[in-house]
């Protein structure tokens, strides 16, 4: 799966999942100061990921990812 | 129409919680060993005009609680109320109770109900609505003569149920324990006469409980009315802890 495939899958869980409003989720967008999500949403948002992607993904690999950019690229790694 | 899982819902209390549920919700009885119970307990629900099922769930085993849930959201689409009701006994005095007496009670009481409301909590998160119930003891909250660990697992689920009440609060799901005094199952059978008068000798009201007590705070809990109520506890003991 290509980079932008990812990014419009994790696109649409932000806005399906979350009710985040679509134009909000860009690449550079920081999960918690420009999409205001709490560390619950942070665990819904991994959990829908896990689900979509049929992955598992460990809390440490959760530590550098602070930005729905960075969140893409550990998907696309893992895919 | 809610659908509510019962662990341990073929017998005693879980079987009351279950049939009373039933006039309100879709109903899973769980249970591990008892099936014909349990197909007993689901007949009753629906010749009073509910819906029912009865479900195999071992929860000392992921496996068996993640096949459980599965097979009611396939029949119900979700688990919307948890009823964490399945528990044992294997007594002995502390001095005496041995380790693999103690690693049972806890796996299957304490770390049995972690696994089924971990499980039932993906779900609810979803649905942005949940109910968790924990049936504890008084023994939980008092301890009790001959019951470590049986104590130890219940007053285990309160530090549980409100951890959860704080975590999940914010999405309509609710995290609640009930604390049962004497109530008359199989797994209070073995006291005698003499020792059920001593009992009533504690308690203001002068009966020993019944199911059906703990099963209505249970349906209240369930309730839309209760949604302003977590992370508390409600010994149901006739004021044996008062």
């Amino acid at each position: 799966m290509e980079v932008n495939e990812v990014f419009d899958k994790v696109k649409n869980l932000f806005v399906d999942e979350l009710g985040i409003e679509a134009e909000k989720v860009t690449m550079e967008a920081k999960l918690e100061e420009d999409l205001d999500i709490d560390s619950l949403g942070i665990v819904e948002v991994v959990m829908a990921f896990e689900d979509e992607f049929e992955i598992e993904i460990d809390d440490e690999e959760l530590t550098d990812v602070g930005t729905v950019g960075q969140a893409v690229n550990l998907l696309h790694s893992k895919l | 129409m809610k659908t509510v899982l019962v662990t341990g819902g073929s017998r005693g209390i879980g079987k009351a919680i279950a049939k009373n549920l039933g006039l309100t919700c879709n109903v899973a009885v769980g249970y591990s060993h008892s099936k014909e119970q349990a197909d007993e307990v689901v007949d009753e629900i629906k010749t009073a005009g509910g819906n029912a099922i009865a479900v195999s769930i071992d929860v000392t085993d992921q496996n068996s609680v993640d096949e459980c849930f599965e097979t009611v959201e396939d029949v119900y689409s979700s688990v919307d109320i948890l009823i964490n009701n399945a528990g044992i006994t294997k007594d002995n005095i502390f001095p005496r109770l041995k380790q693999e007496d103690w690693d049972s009670v806890i796996d299957t009481n304490l770390t049995g109900s972690f696994r089924a409301s971990q499980r039932a909590i993906k779900g609810m998160m979803k649905n942005k609505w949940g109910r968790i119930i924990f049936i504890s003891s008084v023994a939980g909250i008092s301890g009790n003569t001959g019951q470590s660990n049986y104590a130890a697992s219940k007053a285990g689920l309160i530090g549980l149920a409100k951890t959860i009440s704080k975590e999940l609060g914010s999405r309509n799901i609710t995290s609640n324990v009930i604390a049962p005094g004497y109530i008359e199952t199989d797994m209070t059978s073995f006291l005698n006469d003499e020792q059920k008068e001593d009992i009533i000798e504690q308690l203001s009201i002068k009966r020993v409980g019944k199911p059906e007590d703990i099963a209505n705070m249970v349906s209240f809990l369930c309730s839309d009315e209760s949604e302003y109520i977590t992370g508390q506890v409600f010994p149901v003991d006739g004021g044996l802890t008062t």
